[in-house]
């Protein structure tokens, strides 16, 4: 290998922290992928004495279980549309203009994920209660939407922020307005930041359990049906198929997200 | 005639610092124009204010005799090269070309053609296809330049447009822009810190510092008779006497300039010719430059001045260091200097 | 065509970013900050005890109940405690991780190492939950990777330990201590990683060069320069642990948390002002934190 960095290679002692600290890290998720396939049903028996896709079958032929996930999707659809407009129009405003009081409305657009999810979800009910309305899908998507448009705002005034600021400067030189200098140029640029955003939003809402539970009344988001599943042992099986659905259902956009916002850093010239 | 570009009395001040204070002047059409001076003198501010790219606290900026000090940089009747280029790296090479067509409405068919002949006015026709990504930095200098021609703007204004070229490149290119002005007849308005490059290329130059112009004069005007000893030691260098000093040397109290290669270097026992205002004094330092040597001679009276000796290409006659030796000059070689 | 709006947006600044920001602003006055002032009012108000309901009066009656309480105290302090050894446990296991790819890892190793922690990371929290529980549960893979190993007799001796042992791993303190480090292990690695990456090698070399060991340039040049990372790490493993209220309830020992407390009284009880009262707790303990950790320099290393 490279001789340069000779003295500062890891003892195999430090390798082998550092890999036992990555084995910890996965071993979980894969224990919960290996178990949707167990043919046992009634322990949490390891290892698993058999492997069958039975239990696929049988968790999709739960009603129910479809009925929270499309309202799953549904909610997360609507947050994300939302925080879409928002997280942008916040984005344009924050990410290179002065103007007095910038810092507090900084502040403001970190708080809904700075503070816990149980502060958020215990005062959107207190304001709910206050002004007497009934928890149901909108209250749902308006908790999801409040710290999803912070997650889109993130993302794109991050890449508002690399974006040299003589390009907006050529094109208005060149005889563009702002509008023309939005389409044409800043547009394109912040496009894969608000896909990158938009995805994550999808993700975080589709997944999100510890504010929907005090916003969801008697609805049943597929978390909310996943968490009422942990405490029934004879279904455990099909939980387990669940929760390799929710894997993946949240997993892809992130990692789509992330290779976008990776491959956007590269591409700047 | 009407000026092409007039700043009246403009001011800018951001927070506490003052980019510029109370700066008037005057471009002519057709001129090569340099605005001069060191980083934070306020060149660059000026030239955004004549782009549009910021608006003065007072003052006003005229375009052709007309005032568009509130108008926007998309209307107004010139074009900027960008010290970073700004490329749009989405769009291939001709659609950056084209880019000012593009937003006026241009029809799609000749907005490939006008581009087309622009980049191969720049003499990059075969690359319209590519990135600014894949280009050098001296190609992708020429297709920001077509972009900003284009729209055959009367006045092009380029900021510190040599500043990331290498040497070679930086020469050639400063002989390739003043053709490229003289062919075009366009006014030409460049922002520079390198003296050299103003001194080669501008009709006239404008010496910034400290938000103020302190001398707007042609390249010899500002290297034989400058005004202040800021332009004296920023343009070429200069022996910069105070007052005090010089009343010592020559019996006036008037600061004054000398550019090192007006002074001669004598032997202690020589004889200066008459009229010359001659002094004795200790070499202090030589340094080979090749073509000349620095000579550095503190004179009896303390102060020290530098002096350009021609060589010869042999290795002798040189003084050795710390030899008594006089050094003699003509009083018309002295610049009075304005004070402060 | 829209170009006479363009020039009159240009130089008007304040009027441009006025209208970008009203309705996200709008909308986090209202859905957000409205809702957060709701919360703090209920804080000062209490139930009545004869007819349990709310009396919209301002009194610091409920504050009073939770200080005073030693139920309450317990559940304060209980969760305070669990948070701090939750930041500690997980800046001992990150570093080791965060070490290895900050400082010496090959380009590809690093980027493998990225994207290793940051997959855990942001797979979704239930069924994390809901893996441990499978795995600490009673016939789970903890206990069989233990008896395995021959090490049944020191599983019981652990869980037969006072206060933070229990009939079995998904229900003891011990458990919820693993799963709450393991949640919170990225947000801890992460910003680590980064502070350490940002150590210049030349500072290692001059250490060298005057003649420490490795593991004296660890200690005197890395760990403290390191420091703002772990601070910033700590923030995330502090704040998340303070207001869990799922993991105490699926993986967790009888006692109370914070978390839990509010939920069950905003819930069952019909108690707003003590649950409301209860969140205060945590928003005050991580404003403080969030002081301390700015002067160890966190939010640098974020």
């Amino acid at each position: 290998m490279r001789s340069r960095r000779d003295w500062s290679r890891a003892s195999l002692g430090q390798r082998l922290a550092a890999a036992a600290g990555l084995v910890f890290l996965h071993a979980p998720v894969w224990v919960i992928v290996l178990y949707a396939f167990t043919t046992e049903d009634r322990t949490y028996q390891f290892p698993p004495p058999g492997l069958t896709l039975h239990w696929f079958e049988v968790a999709f032929a739960r009603s129910d279980m479809w009925a929270a996930m499309r309202l799953s999707l549904l909610v997360a659809l609507a947050a994300t549309a939302l925080a879409l407009v928002l997280g942008t129009l916040a984005a344009f405003a924050l990410a290179r203009r002065e103007f007095a009081g910038k810092e507090s409305i900084t502040l403001l657009f970190v708080l809904p994920i700075a503070l816990p999810g149980i502060i958020t979800g215990l005062a959107l009910l207190a304001g709910m209660r206050t002004i007497g309305l009934e928890p149901g899908f909108w209250t749902i998507v308006a908790g999801h939407a409040t710290f999803c448009l912070v997650i889109v705002y993130n993302n794109v005034v991050a890449r508002l922020r690399r974006m040299p600021a003589s390009w907006v400067e050529a094109s208005m030189d060149l005889g563009a307005d702002g509008f023309q200098t939005f389409r044409y140029v800043l547009l394109p640029q912040v496009a894969s930041a608000l896909l990158a955003g938009g995805m994550l939003a999808f993700a975080l809402s589709f997944d999100e359990i510890i504010v929907t539970l005090f916003t969801a009344g008697h609805q049943q988001t597929l978390p909310i049906w996943f968490y009422g599943e942990l405490f029934r042992p004879r279904e455990r099986p099909i939980t387990n198929v669940v929760a390799v659905v929710v894997i993946l259902v949240t997993l892809v956009p992130i990692l789509l997200a992330y290779y976008l916002t990776r491959t956007d850093e590269k591409g700047d010239t | 005639m009407t000026h092409a570009i007039e700043l009246e009395d403009v001011s800018r001040a951001f927070g506490a610092v003052l980019a510029l204070d109370h700066v008037s002047l005057g471009i002519l059409p057709g001129e090569f124009f340099a605005l001069l001076g060191p980083s934070g003198s306020g060149k660059t501010t000026c030239l955004r204010l004549i782009a549009g790219f910021d608006h003065p606290d007072s003052g006003r900026v005229l375009l052709d005799g007309e005032e568009v000090t509130d108008v926007p940089p998309y209307d107004r009747n010139l074009n900027t090269v960008f010290q970073d280029y700004a490329l749009f790296p989405h769009m291939t090479v001709a659609e950056n070309v084209a880019y000012g067509l593009r937003v006026r409405g241009v029809a799609a068919a000749e907005q490939r053609r006008r581009a087309a002949g622009m980049l191969d006015l720049v003499r990059l026709g075969s690359y319209g296809d590519r990135r600014p990504a894949q280009l050098s930095g001296g190609q992708r200098q020429r297709v920001a330049l077509a972009r900003a021609l284009i729209n055959q703007p009367k006045v092009l204004l380029l900021d510190e447009p040599l500043g990331a070229l290498d040497l070679k490149l930086r020469e050639e290119m400063q002989v390739e822009l003043k053709s490229l002005q003289q062919r075009l007849g366009i006014t030409f308005v460049f922002v520079t810190h390198d003296q050299g490059e103003a001194l080669s290329m501008a009709d006239r130059v404008a010496v910034f510092s400290h938000g103020r112009i302190e001398q707007l004069d042609t390249p010899r005007g500002l290297y034989t008779r400058p005004r202040t000893a800021f332009v004296a030691n920023f343009v070429g260098s200069a022996n910069v006497v105070t007052a005090q000093a010089a009343e010592r040397l020559t019996g006036r109290r008037e600061s004054f300039a000398i550019r090192p290669e007006q002074i001669d270097l004598l032997a202690d026992d020589a004889v200066p010719a008459a009229g010359l205002i001659w002094c004795s004094g200790k070499l202090e330092d030589i340094l080979y430059h090749g073509a000349s040597s620095r000579c550095h001679v503190r004179l009896d009276a303390g102060t020290v001045l530098a002096v350009a000796r021609p060589e010869s290409g042999s290795a002798s006659h040189v003084p050795p260091r710390g030899s008594s030796v006089r050094i003699a000059w003509r009083p018309e070689s002295m610049v009075l200097l304005e004070s402060g | 065509m829209l170009r006479p709006v363009a020039t009159f947006l240009h130089g008007r600044n304040a009027f441009y970013v006025s209208l970008l920001l009203l309705p996200p602003l709008l909308w986090l006055g209202t859905v957000y900050l409205a809702s957060l002032f709701a919360l703090l009012t209920q804080s000062f108000y209490a139930i009545d005890e004869f007819t349990a309901r709310i009396v919209p009066e301002f009194t610091l009656k409920t504050y009073g109940q939770l200080f005073t309480q030693p139920a309450n105290v317990d559940i304060v302090l209980r969760t305070v405690f669990m948070a701090v050894a939750v930041t500690a446990a997980a800046a001992v296991v990150a570093f080791p991780l965060a070490n290895y790819m900050a400082r010496h890892a090959g380009p590809k190793m690093k980027a493998l190492c990225y994207v290793g922690v940051m997959l855990p990371m942001w797979t979704s929290y239930l069924v994390k939950v809901y893996a441990w529980r499978l795995i600490l549960a009673k016939q789970g893979i903890a206990s069989w990777a233990m008896t395995s190993l021959g090490l049944g007799g020191a599983l019981d001796t652990l869980l037969a330990t006072p206060v933070v042992g229990g009939p079995s791993l998904a229900s003891s303190y011990i458990g919820m201590f693993i799963v709450f480090v393991y949640m919170w292990l990225p947000f801890m690695i992460l910003p680590l990683a980064a502070a350490l990456e940002r150590v210049p090698g030349s500072l290692l070399q001059a250490s060298a060069d005057l003649g420490a060991r490795p593991g004296q340039t660890f200690r005197n040049v890395v760990l403290p320069l390191a420091l703002p990372g772990l601070a910033a790490g700590s923030v995330f493993t502090f704040s998340l642990t303070l207001g869990d209220y799922i993991i105490p309830s699926v993986v967790g020992a009888p006692g109370y948390f914070i978390g839990m407390m509010v939920y069950q009284q905003q819930g069952t009880a019909g108690n707003m002002p003590l649950a409301a009262a209860f969140s205060v707790v945590p928003i005050v303990l991580i404003a403080v934190y969030l002081a301390l950790a700015k002067r160890l320099g966190a939010f640098d290393a974020l």
